[in-house]
């Protein structure tokens, strides 16, 4: 198949780009990331009920547009279990020694609110180009 | 492709492949649908992720895990712990060698923090065999946008706002080039694409021709429409299968889609490319040499002017750029000169590419701003030297450049600075050496290099490096003088000043950066007939320390000289005049009683 116009190509690449998004951004783009370190050392630190209450408290909220992915280790070892939040066009905030109870704060404060849980912060993660 | 909920990519560079990436992908792909997910998960065959050291590299995404020194054997524990439970397997994460914390995410390695990837944007990301990919991730909207949207006028005038300069070596600003090629009127014009990679050590060019070949078939197009040529060649080593591989589906993609060929965009430009390979001659990297490769005569360069814009190939206006500086086009295409025009340093724009090589921890590809300081690439991204070792010197732009001292760790890295300490920006290749390495020997081992690919044609280069590098090997046996010393000096500087081209004009680099920071090892080699690195055998003596020496009679065993003599439990002796210096002593034994001095 030819292309013959720049307006071909743009529409095109618009019918392409859903699918390579999920591998640029993760998941689309619109979505808050929430990342939960789940490796060894997240895990042994408690992360899996991290990960569940925060899923939990998002159901009961009724929050759309997060999606929950879990990841390896953050190299924060030391701080686990830890939190990355990602909203869109914010600088991504990574929360450690997270427990059951301070991920549903993490929850309601800064992905329904938008208010950062100041005292859970342990650095901002780098940014990925 | 459809809606695949996770990606997995596997590296496909030559490097990764060499390790048997190929299979890891079979057998990822066969376990997936094996696992019946093959609707849902997607495995991807991409060009190189820079980070060589530690291949074959797996990242999963949207996970952003990223597994390093991944086996064929592995792939099962990926699929079923991994793709299908969502675990990652921790003993495939890459295990940062300062912290020894594991890292899963790229964007957290070191290695990459510090990176910027404008050039190398899509190695490792995209399926370099698919041109819908190339397209979905903005490819060739670059060539739409200046063919419907811009002048050829406007796109030099935009190139020259950038500041792009030459990505293989000269730092000739591109939009000069295009300028220059564009004015001279000529009924044909060519664009040539130099992929004549030479340097030993660099290999940025493959990296990207392997992993993104559609963004240097792009902007080559767009250097036709600037130009107003509407051919262009590829000259590439022979000894580049896979990238050569790549290029042919790519342009042939292209020319299916429409992108190359007749009236492209419905326009009447059009464009089109062929490949020429290159027999791998170093002196061909230079542009007029490489043009008469092309033409069927023999690769030898001819003094400029004229330059190639005036009378290139067959006579014609030609313009010759490097691969990475084709590779950052479309991106100041798209995003404007300005935004380019803000990374870097003042004279130098943008990024560079540097294959690091040598004793450095972190093998590889980065991509970097200019003016970046070298002790920031070395150690922060590089992970610094392999095995504790100090550092000593680094050895940039190959055998046109010159070793840079540890003293000028702090200097930015671009064209002008790099020049004013001696050395060069060349293609980028970066060789560090520790203080286990000999600078005379690192001189005379370039001097061969340029020795070996000189093409003979005028006498500086044919000659002069000849009697330079027989000084250095008289050096490096102990036979050199101070007279050798001034010689060395007085015939690296007249050759600068008097060779033909590029390649005998920058041969002495090598040889007067390391006198000028190295001088007492010249010094040690030629008045105390010492190598102070111990690497050259002929200025070497290997000695047993009475004091330390048991008697083990461990070294005597593997003498293959049998120039050791001693009793057990008594201190042995070694006898120089038969020693043949191998070293065997030394690695035998195992309580430290051989002394090399």
């Amino acid at each position: 198949m030819g292309i013959k116009s720049l307006d071909e190509l743009k529409a095109l690449r618009d019918k392409l780009k859903t699918d390579i998004n999920v591998r640029a951004s993760g998941e689309i783009k619109s979505n808050t990331r929430v990342i939960v370190g789940m490796a060894t050392c997240g895990i042994a630190a408690g992360a899996r009920p991290v990960f569940s209450a925060m899923v939990d408290e998002a159901r009961l909220l009724d929050l759309a547009r997060v999606t929950f992915v879990q990841s390896g280790c953050m190299g924060a070892c030391h701080s686990e279990p830890t939190v990355e939040v990602r909203v869109p066009g914010e600088e991504p905030i990574l929360y450690g020694n997270v427990t059951p109870e301070t991920a549903r704060d993490i929850i309601r404060k800064h992905i329904r609110s938008g208010e950062l849980v100041q005292n859970l912060i342990i650095g901002r993660p780098f940014e990925t180009v | 492709m459809s809606a695949y909920r996770m990606h997995l990519l596997v590296c496909g560079g030559t490097g990764c492949r060499a390790s048997e990436s190929k299979l890891l992908a079979e057998n990822l792909q066969a376990l997936v649908m094996t696992a019946g997910m093959g609707r849902e998960v997607q495995v991807v065959i991409t060009g190189c992720f820079g980070f060589c050291e530690k291949g074959p590299i797996v990242k999963v995404l949207p996970d952003n895990v990223f597994y390093v020194e991944v086996k064929p054997s592995d792939a099962e524990e990926i699929v079923s712990e991994h793709v299908l439970k969502g675990r990652p397997v921790d003993r495939l994460l890459y295990v940062e060698p300062e912290q020894k914390g594991k890292v899963s995410s790229h964007g957290e390695m070191p290695f990459y923090k510090k990176q910027l990837r404008i050039a190398l944007r899509n190695c490792g990301f995209i399926n370099p065999e698919d041109i819908e990919e190339y397209i979905s991730v903005d490819g060739y909207q670059a060539l739409g946008k200046v063919l419907t949207e811009m002048t050829p006028e406007a796109l030099v005038t935009l190139m020259k706002k950038s500041g792009l300069r030459g990505r293989g070596g000269g730092g000739f600003p591109t939009g000069l080039k295009w300028e220059a090629a564009a004015r001279n009127r000529a009924d044909v014009k060519y664009i040539i694409c130099n992929a004549d990679e030479g340097d030993p050590g660099a290999f940025m060019d493959r990296s990207i021709l392997e992993g993104d070949p559609h963004s240097v078939l792009e902007s080559m197009a767009i250097a036709g429409y600037a130009t107003g040529a509407r051919f262009g060649y590829i000259y590439i080593r022979a000894e580049y299968p896979l990238a050569v591989h790549r290029l042919e589906i790519a342009i042939a993609q292209a020319q299916q889609m429409g992108l190359l060929g007749e009236r492209i965009f419905g326009t009447g430009f059009s464009f089109d490319i062929a490949i020429k390979f290159g027999a791998g001659a170093f002196v061909c990297g230079e542009e007029t040499a490489l043009i008469h490769s092309i033409e069927g005569e023999r690769g030898e360069p001819t003094n400029k002017p004229p330059f190639p814009a005036e009378s290139g190939l067959w006579g014609k206006p030609t313009c010759v750029n490097n691969v990475e500086t084709f590779a950052n086009v479309p991106p100041i295409i798209l995003k404007g000169a300005e935004w380019f025009a803000s990374i870097g340093s003042e004279k130098s724009k943008g990024t560079k590419v540097f294959a690091l090589a040598g004793k450095i921890n972190n093998v590889g590809l980065v991509e970097v701003p200019m003016g970046i300081r070298l002790r920031e690439i070395i150690f922060d991204i590089g992970g610094g030297i392999r095995d504790g070792k100090k550092f000593k010197s680094v050895q940039t732009g190959g055998p046109s450049g010159g070793c840079i001292p540890a003293s000028a760790l702090d200097t930015p890295m671009d064209y002008e600075n790099l020049t004013c300490i001696g050395s060069m920006m060349g293609s980028g290749g970066m060789i560090v050496l520790d203080e286990d390495d000999c600078m005379v020997n690192v001189a005379k081992f370039y001097l061969e290099f340029t020795c070996d690919e000189s093409c003979g044609k005028c006498t500086p280069c044919r000659v002069g490096n000849k009697r330079l590098h027989e000084a250095l090997t008289r050096i490096t046996e102990g036979k050199g003088t101070m007279a050798d010393l001034d010689n060395l000096k007085e015939l690296g500087a007249i050759i600068k000043d008097t060779a033909l081209c590029g390649l005998g004009q920058t041969s002495p680099n090598p040889v007067l950066s390391t006198m000028k920071y190295f001088w007492d090892e010249y010094l040690a080699h030629v008045v105390d007939k010492k190598c102070p690195a111990g690497v050259c055998t002929a200025l070497l003596s290997y000695y047993i320390l009475p004091g330390k020496c048991i008697g083990c009679t461990a070294c005597k065993r593997v003498c293959p000289a049998s120039c050791i003599s001693g009793e057990v439990k008594k201190v042995h002796e070694i006898d120089q005049a038969r020693c043949i210096k191998c070293g065997a002593c030394l690695k035998a034994c195992k309580f430290g009683a051989i002394s090399k001095k």
